[in-house]
């Protein structure tokens, strides 16, 4: 496959996150039906981002994407701050997306998952996994295409996701 | 839900210091907790500051207000915060095309004819309106939509009139004026249920202006209208009817006026208490399997019309279970 330009990467971050989570999700979500306002989970993690890491240079938009905070060394780190851990995958891919992003602007970059709340990090690079990002861009272009949205499926995660009222009603 | 209504009787001044929001009254000046406020009801003479206007603003709360006859004004409608153009298009497509049109049209009658009925069961009085809703398959005007629902109300009036205590009979259904104690009851409340699905509507995607039943521009906020047939007779009727037959609103909470019979300061505050704590009483809703207020079902019933434009799921007015 060829690589995407970065002008043709039109895909949010949380977009990417979303695939791993819930495709029906991803579809309101990218359609401008916006749940995250009426959901107290997300209270907390605007929370969390808001009162960790003081001094650091937070919300950096790139295009598309929005990096939580960066450090500048050697290597550029980029951080995503996260609540817990059961979203891992999703984490990862978001993470891995930006790593590609930056890629194609010529950025060498690392990303560190943050999870303040358990005091753990973890590290996450690039390389190999390139093709899992570029797949994962096209899964997501597939479904924003998609005139309906995809028939939701219940899970353990709708209990607490903002779009549970939506899809179950 | 967190958030609360929060409703202003008394006359007096909504202020901002600093980011506490103020209201000062005869009694003294009471700070509101912002992040409480779900959405407010002015029905007193109140000044509200610009800087008040602009916290509440920025913080998406929209406030109703209703003159000295309780009837509703308009709104303060914060500039929107939740787009979708993709939906807006389709709601305006469900709007141009005739079919699609119709089909939402006669499904709230049918919400409103049902919820009608259900009332009336609830009050002991046996009914069907399944022949006058029958009806409504043949109909291909909105006009004609109109006028079964016309019939399904006058039906459902005269037998909710046999319930009623002496002095509270609807006998007809007259607004502006109002011409008695039941009629003018049932306009205050509408026009409060009204403002809440205002409020309600602000916080989804859909816009409040585009509507199917109503015409829209008929009113601002024509969407609400729509939804408010759905409501009106399990939300505004049953407090109504609550309210007159367990004699808390008598004859004297009312008063003879040049534009008809009003609720006076006494009647109004009764009525306020009550409808405000129906709107935080929760109901067990079975496909969400958890407890919503009734003022959520009014959300609820707009994500099931959002899904119903986009095509994930047709939509199916709300009938009372409860």
């Amino acid at each position: 496959m060829d690589p995407y330009l970065p002008d043709e990467l039109l895909i949010r971050g949380t977009e990417i996150n979303y695939l791993f989570i819930c495709k029906t999700k991803l579809w309101y979500f990218s359609h401008g039906v916006t749940m995250e306002q009426e959901s107290e989970w997300v209270d907390l993690g605007k929370f969390l981002h808001e009162k960790s890491y003081f001094g650091e240079e937070k919300n950096i938009k790139i295009g598309p994407i929005a990096i939580d905070f960066i450090k500048k060394g050697d290597i550029i780190e980029i951080h995503e701050i996260k609540k817990g851990r059961s979203m891992e995958k999703a984490h990862e891919m978001q993470a891995l997306y930006y790593l590609y992003y930056l890629k194609r602007l010529g950025i060498k970059a690392k990303a560190i998952l943050n999870y303040p709340k358990l005091r753990e990090t973890k590290e996450i690079i690039l390389n190999g996994h390139e093709e899992d990002v570029e797949r994962a861009i096209k899964e997501v272009e597939e479904i924003k295409s998609l005139s309906i949205p995809p028939t939701p499926v219940k899970s353990k995660k709708c209990k607490k996701c903002a779009y549970y009222e939506l899809c179950w009603v | 839900m967190r958030k609360r209504s929060l409703t202003l009787l008394s006359d007096g001044t909504l202020s901002r210091r600093e980011n506490t929001l103020y209201f000062e009254n005869a009694q003294g000046r009471r700070p509101l907790a912002i992040e409480g406020i779900y959405d407010i009801y002015v029905y007193g003479h109140v000044n509200i500051t610009s800087q008040a206007l602009h916290f509440l603003a920025q913080k998406g709360i929209a406030i109703h207000f209703f003159n000295h006859y309780g009837h509703y004004d308009g709104s303060f409608y914060p500039k929107e915060s939740l787009h979708s153009g993709d939906l807006l298009i389709k709601q305006a497509k469900h709007y141009l095309d005739k079919e699609k049109r119709l089909k939402l049209a006669k499904l709230f009658v049918v919400g409103a004819g049902r919820n009608m009925e259900q009332n009336l069961k609830r009050w002991k009085v046996k009914v069907s309106f399944d022949g006058l809703l029958k009806e409504l398959e043949e109909v291909e005007k909105i006009t004609d939509i109109m006028n079964v629902e016309a019939r399904i109300r006058q039906k459902y009036y005269a037998l909710w009139d046999s319930v009623l205590p002496k002095g509270f009979k609807i006998i007809k259904r007259t607004r502006r004026p109002p011409q008695n104690e039941m009629n003018a009851l049932i306009s205050f409340l509408n026009s409060r249920l009204y403002a809440t699905i205002v409020s309600e509507l602000y916080n989804t995607q859909l816009s409040p202006t585009i509507s199917y039943l109503h015409e829209p521009g008929e009113r601002r906020f024509s969407l609400a209208l729509d939804l408010s047939e759905i409501f009106k007779p399990i939300i505004a009727d049953r407090v109504a009817n609550r309210l007159v037959r367990q004699g808390v609103i008598k004859k004297e909470h009312f008063r003879d006026d040049l534009n008809g019979v009003l609720l006076n300061d006494d009647g109004k505050r009764i009525v306020l208490r009550a409808i405000n704590e129906e709107m935080r009483k929760s109901v067990r809703h079975p496909k969400l399997k958890k407890n919503v207020t009734k003022q959520r079902l009014i959300r609820l019933e707009a994500y099931k019309l959002i899904k119903h434009l986009v095509g994930g799921q047709e939509y199916e007015p709300l009938v009372a279970w409860f």
